[in-house]
C-alpha cells in the first residue's frame, strides 16, 4: 500500500500522479463513512486540527470541519478577526503561537499567494492549503478530480474547459495543473484581460477567448465565479456583456459532448456566469462536488497524519 | 599624517592606468609616481603594500535609502555610512523618502549633521520634488539646494502629473539641480508585486508589466526634450527603457541613467517560492531584460551602477509576499557584483570604475579624480579576493539581500575619504 510521504499539501504541482491517485482512492473509501447512519470513525481520535481562515469561506471551512469530525479529530476554527492578525503580529508569529499549542494539522485559508509556504517551512504541524490568494486551492482541485473520475470512470483523455476569471482564480490554476497531470487536456477561456500572461506555457493548457471554441467537444465544463468588482479594474465593460460572451446557457452547451459534465466551485452567480436551468439541469454535478469535498478532505487529513 | 599606498594598479579613468605609488598628505593626493620610485624610508606615516590591488577614485553610490530620520531600526545614517565604507564607497546620495520627508532645509541639514558624526563617508542628500512626496506642490528647491541637496526626486512615489514633472524639471534646471526620476506608472503597475509574466502567473502573484516603467521613461524623456532640462533615470530594469534611453541620447537629449546590481545579475526566477528578498520596485525582470541592461552598460546607454540600497527589517520582509516591503540592500555586495561584469567581458575594469565613481560624480557636478591636489577619496580593492556573503556580518543594520550565501570575487580593502581611512581590511 503506498503512503503519502508529505508533511504538507500546498499545491497540485508538488503532488505526483501516484499521490493524487492515492488521495482519490482513499477519498472513495471515505465516502462510504458519510453514508452510514453513524457518520463517525475513531481514526483521528486525539488529533487536533486547526482551521485557520484569514479569509472568510463558510463552505470550505465547513467542509474541513465536517471531515475532521467524521474522523473524530478535534477541530478548532480561527478566523482572521478572532485571531491576533489585527494586532500587528505577523503570520509567522501567529503560527508559532499556534504550534506551541501542539496542533497536528493546520488548515490555512489566506488571501496572500504563498502564505501556506511560510507556515510549512517553519512549523512541525502538517499544513494544508485551503486556498491562498490567486495561487492554489489543491483540495478543491482534488475534489473536482474525484467528482469527474466518479462520473467518467477515468480522467485520462478527457477534454476539460475552464471558463471565467482565470487570472484571479486559484481554482483554475490548481485544476489546470491537476487535470493535465492526470492526462486530461485543458482549455481555458476568458476575455484577454482575465488571462494572465504566459498562461499557456506555464500550465500547458490551450487558451481561447471564444466560448464555443472552448466548449467544443468538451467532456467537462467548469465555470468560475466572476467577481463583480472586476469591472472597476476595466477587465470587462458590464456584467451584461460578460454574461453574453462567457455565460453558460443551454445554447452554448450544445457545442459540448452530449454527456458533458457541468461544474462550478461555488458560490454561483446565477444568471451571470451560469444560467439557472443549466446549474440545476441534468449535466450539473455541482452538488456532487460538495459531497466529494468532504470525502477528499477526510482522505487528506487521514493521509497526512500517517494513514494509508 | 602621510599615507603611502604602494604598488597598486591605479585606475583613474581617462587619466591613468598603471602600477603606481600614491602619497597622501593633508587629506589630499600629494604625489603619484610609478611604483618603486618613492621611498617610504624618508616618510612619516602609514604604508600600505597594495600590489595585486586596484586603487580607484572613491566609489560613489548615487542611490541609497538610509532610514534616518524616522525608521532608524532599519538603518541609520551612521550604519549606512559604515556599510558604504565597507563596500568601498566614499560617497552616497540619500533618497528623500524618510519620515519626515527630506522636502525642506532643516531635514537636509539634519541629515548632513548626522553624516558629520558618522564614519566619514560623504553624504549628499537628495531632496523631494514634491512636498511629502504627495505630488501636489513643489518643495522649495532653492532652499534645499542651499542646505546641501544635490538633486531632487520623488523616488518611490513617482510624480503622476506630467505638468508638475515638466515644471519641476524646468525649475530645477534653472537652479542647476538634477532631477532623478523613478519611472513607474503606478496605475499600470496596478498594485503588482513582481514582474508580469510566466513566474507571476505560476505563483499567482499580480504582475507589473515592463510598460509600467517604460511609459514613464518615455514621458520623462519627452519632458527633458521639451524643457532642455537634465534628467537622470533611476534603477533601469527593462529592455524597452534601455532602448528609449539609448535613442534619446543619440538625439542629444540630456538624459543619463543608472541601473542596480540586481537588475544585471538576477531574473524574476529569483523569487523562487515567494522569497521576499527578491522583491523590489521595479521588480526583477526576465533574462531578455537582464541582457539588455548589460548591453546598455556596455554601450553607455546606462551611465551608472547604483544600488538602490533599501534596508528593511524582518517585520517588513518575513511576511506574505504581496504584503512585504519592496527593496534590497546592496552597498556591501555592489562592487563584487560589478566585478562579475568585468569577468564576463561586459565592462572593462576602467569601465566599471566609470560607472561606479566618475560618471555619478560628473552627473551630480562633483569631482572624482586621483589628480595630484584632489581630495584623497580613494577605494582600494582586491579584484581577486574570493569571499562568501554572510548578511549577518554586514555593517548595515538590515539583512535583506538576495545574495546571502553567494560566493563572490572582489572586495574593498581600504576606503579613504579626504585622507581619512573609513574602512580598513588590509592585512
Ligand atoms: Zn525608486
Ligand atoms: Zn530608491
Amino acid at each position: 500500500m503506498p503512503t503519502l510521504m508529505k508533511k504538507d499539501i500546498l499545491d497540485m504541482t508538488s503532488l505526483s500522479v501516484e499521490e493524487i491517485s492515492l488521495i482519490l482512492d482513499t477519498a472513495e473509501r471515505m465516502k462510504e463513512i458519510s453514508e452510514r447512519p453513524v457518520k463517525k470513525v475513531p481514526t483521528l481520535r486525539g488529533k487536533t486540527v486547526v482551521l485557520f481562515f484569514y479569509e472568510p469561506s463558510t463552505r470550505t471551512r465547513t467542509s474541513f470541519d465536517i471531515a475532521a469530525k467524521r474522523l473524530s479529530a478535534d477541530s478548532i476554527s480561527l478566523s482572521g478577526s478572532a485571531s491576533s492578525v489585527v494586532k500587528g503580529e505577523t503570520l509567522l508569529d501567529t503560527a508559532r503561537n499556534l504550534e506551541a499549542m501542539k496542533p497536528d494539522i493546520i488548515v490555512l485559508r489566506h488571501s496572500s499567494s504563498g502564505a501556506p509556504y511560510i507556515l510549512a517551512k517553519s512549523l512541525r504541524a502538517s499544513v494544508i492549503n485551503a486556498g491562498d490568494g490567486m495561487h492554489a486551492h489543491p483540495t478543491q482541485s482534488l475534489l473536482d478530480l474525484l467528482t469527474v473520475r466518479e462520473h467518467k470512470g477515468t480522467l485520462e483523455g478527457l477534454r476539460v474547459a475552464i471558463i471565467g476569471d482565470i487570472m484571479h482564480s486559484r481554482v483554475a490554476r490548481s485544476n489546470c495543473v491537476g487535470f493535465t497531470k492526470m492526462g486530461a487536456s485543458v482549455t481555458v477561456c476568458a476575455p484577454p484581460t482575465l488571462i494572465p500572461k504566459g498562461m499557456a506555457s506555464s500550465y500547458g493548457v490551450s487558451v481561447t477567448h471564444h466560448m464555443p471554441e472552448a466548449v467544443a467537444n468538451a467532456d467537462v465544463i467548469m465555470m468560475l465565479r466572476i467577481q463583480k468588482e472586476r469591472q472597476t479594474g476595466f477587465f470587462f465593460p458590464t456584467e451584461r456583456e460578460y454574461s453574453r460572451l462567457y455565460g453558460l446557457n443551454r445554447d452554448v452547451l450544445e457545442y459540448a459532448k452530449s454527456d458533458v459534465l457541468v461544474m462550478h466551485p461555488g458560490p454561483i452567480n446565477r444568471g451571470l456566469e451560469i444560467s439557472p436551468d443549466v446549474a440545476d439541469g441534468p449535466h450539473s454535478i455541482i452538488l456532487d462536488q460538495v459531497t466529494s469535498g468532504v470525502a477528499v478532505r477526510m482522505a487528506i487529513l487521514y493521509l497526512v497524519t500517517g494513514g494509508a | 599624517m602621510q599615507i603611502l599606498i604602494k604598488g597598486a594598479r591605479v585606475i583613474d579613468p581617462g587619466r591613468m592606468d598603471a602600477l603606481m605609488d600614491i602619497r597622501v598628505d593633508g587629506g589630499v593626493i600629494a604625489d603619484i609616481q610609478p611604483a618603486g620610485v618613492m621611498s617610504p624610508s624618508n616618510m612619516e606615516g602609514r604604508v600600505y603594500e597594495a600590489s595585486g590591488c586596484i586603487a580607484a577614485p572613491g566609489l560613489m553610490d548615487m542611490h541609497v535609502h538610509f532610514r534616518e530620520p524616522g525608521q532608524e531600526y532599519k538603518e541609520t545614517i551612521a550604519s549606512g555610512c559604515s556599510a558604504a565604507a565597507a563596500g568601498g564607497f566614499t560617497a552616497v546620495c540619500t533618497m528623500p523618502n524618510t519620515h519626515p520627508v527630506n522636502d525642506n532645509a532643516p531635514v537636509t541639514r539634519f541629515i548632513l549633521s548626522r553624516a558629520a558624526e558618522a564614519c566619514g563617508v560623504r553624504v549628499y542628500p537628495v531632496g523631494a520634488i514634491s512636498k511629502s512626496l504627495e505630488g501636489k506642490s513643489l518643495s522649495e528647491f532653492a532652499e534645499l539646494k542651499s542646505a546641501g541637496a544635490v538633486a531632487v526626486t520623488d523616488d518611490g512615489m513617482p510624480v503622476r502629473s506630467s505638468l508638475m514633472m515638466r515644471r519641476a524639471m524646468e525649475y530645477a534646471n534653472g537652479l542647476g539641480l538634477l532631477v532623478i526620476s523613478h519611472c513607474e506608472d503606478m496605475e499600470l503597475a496596478s498594485g503588482g508585486c513582481m514582474n508580469e509574466g510566466e513566474t507571476a502567473t505560476r505563483l499567482g502573484l499580480s504582475g507589473i508589466p515592463n510598460a509600467a516603467e517604460t511609459v514613464m521613461a518615455l514621458r520623462d524623456i519627452a519632458l527633458s526634450e521639451l524643457t532642455g532640462a537634465r534628467l537622470h533615470i533611476a534603477h533601469v530594469s527593462t529592455a524597452e527603457s534601455v532602448r528609449a534611453i539609448r535613442e534619446a541620447k543619440r538625439r542629444g537629449i540630456p538624459v543619463t541613467a543608472e541601473t542596480a546590481p540586481h537588475y544585471f545579475t538576477l531574473t524574476e526566477e529569483a523569487v523562487g517560492a515567494y522569497d521576499t528578498h527578491a522583491k523590489m520596485n521595479p521588480p526583477l525582470r526576465t533574462h531578455k531584460d537582464v541582457e539588455a541592461v548589460r548591453e546598455g552598460l556596455a554601450d553607455g546607454a546606462i551611465d551608472v551602477i547604483a544600488t538602490d540600497h533599501a534596508p528593511h527589517s524582518s517585520v517588513e520582509k518575513a511576511v506574505e509576499f504581496n504584503l512585504a516591503a519592496n527593496g534590497v540592500i546592496g552597498l556591501e555586495t555592489s562592487l563584487a557584483l560589478g566585478l562579475k561584469l568585468v569577468d564576463s567581458g561586459v565592462l572593462s575594469m576602467t569601465g566599471l570604475i566609470e560607472k561606479m565613481s566618475t560618471n555619478p560624480a560628473r552627473i551630480l557636478g562633483l569631482t572624482s579624480s586621483l589628480a595630484v591636489g584632489a581630495p584623497a577619496d580613494i577605494t582600494l580593492f582586491s579584484p581577486e579576493k574570493v569571499w562568501t556573503v554572510d548578511a549577518r556580518q554586514f555593517k548595515s543594520i538590515s539583512r535583506n539581500t538576495p545574495f546571502d550565501g553567494w560566493t563572490l570575487k572582489g572586495k574593498a580593502l581600504l576606503t579613504m575619504v579626504g585622507g581619512n581611512v573609513v574602512f580598513n581590511a588590509m592585512t
